[in-house]
């Protein structure tokens, strides 16, 4: 589902995802960041530095604001997501038919 | 890595017939399909394959509510059935069918009572203009919760089955 590994890593810490959650609601500034979040303002740019490194936001200067958004190309593309999830699904598939197919082989 | 492939393919083996492998694919979806890749909010009841061309995929919640996510564009059993993926970037029902994907899924006879199934789900790019668009979606705040929570499940390690 992404395509860089080290976004997974990012992505481990609870803090840092729910910032990542946050910034996916709506961007942000660290500022509206740090008010709507127990974390201090250092924290937060410590946090979002990880996740900008993660290519998993990116950031943009608007006036005396530095707003992060999500980063549409760090995070999976469909193609990665859907590869995972087929895979998943059809090796359910075949845990479920072939046990079915024992079963009606059962006189 | 984002890629530029538009398709995904994938096959699987199974120890079951033909006509067995395409029942349980349809007929049985909701006995396989992985219980956290629904889109309905409600929680879910039960899954539905409606056995005709026109037909829907959809998922029904407890309350009663239903989610039609695919519509079924081809449908010859024991061999093959495609259905459209009517589901956006932002995790909502796609109600443009220009903007659907589709996957085709077809089975093989492999000898005794064996079966290949061959998945195709193509036409990605179809979803392409939601990627331009998800800035737009990120700031309605729709769409997206759900999504992250799919994602930060992967990323809290959970092992991904058959990876």
């Amino acid at each position: 589902m992404i395509a860089n590994p080290h976004a997974l890593d990012a992505l481990g810490d609870p803090t840092r995802r729910a910032i990542f959650e946050q910034i996916g609601e709506r961007p942000s500034a660290v500022v509206d960041l740090a008010a709507r979040l127990p974390v201090s303002r250092p924290a937060v740019s410590q946090h979002l530095k990880v996740l900008k490194d993660a290519g998993l936001v990116r950031d943009v200067q608007l006036g005396t604001r530095r707003i992060y958004s999500l980063d549409p190309d760090g995070i999976a593309g469909l193609h990665d997501y859907l590869d995972r999830f087929w895979n998943t699904a059809l090796h359910s598939f075949k845990t479920r038919v072939e046990r079915q197919d024992q079963q009606e082989e059962t006189p | 890595m984002t890629g530029t492939s538009t398709a995904v393919t994938t096959s699987i083996i199974v120890d079951a017939p033909l006509d067995a492998a395409f029942s349980v694919f349809t007929d049985d979806i909701g006995s396989w399909w992985p219980p956290e890749h629904h889109i309905i909010q409600a929680p879910l009841a039960s899954m539905v394959f409606e056995p005709k061309v026109g037909g829907h995929v959809y998922d029904v919640g407890t309350d009663g509510s239903e989610c039609r996510w695919a519509r079924v564009l081809a449908y010859e059993p024991p061999n093959r059935v495609v259905f459209s993926w009517d589901i956006s970037l932002q995790w909502q029902v796609e109600t443009d069918p220009s903007k659907a994907s589709e996957v085709e899924v077809r089975f093989v006879p492999e000898g005794g009572r064996r079966t290949r199934v061959e998945l195709e789900h193509r036409h990605l790019d179809r979803h392409g203009d939601g990627w331009e668009g998800i800035r737009d979606a990120v700031r309605s705040g729709g769409g997206w919760g759900m999504g992250l929570q799919r994602f930060a499940r992967r990323a809290e390690g959970a092992p991904v089955a058959g990876a």
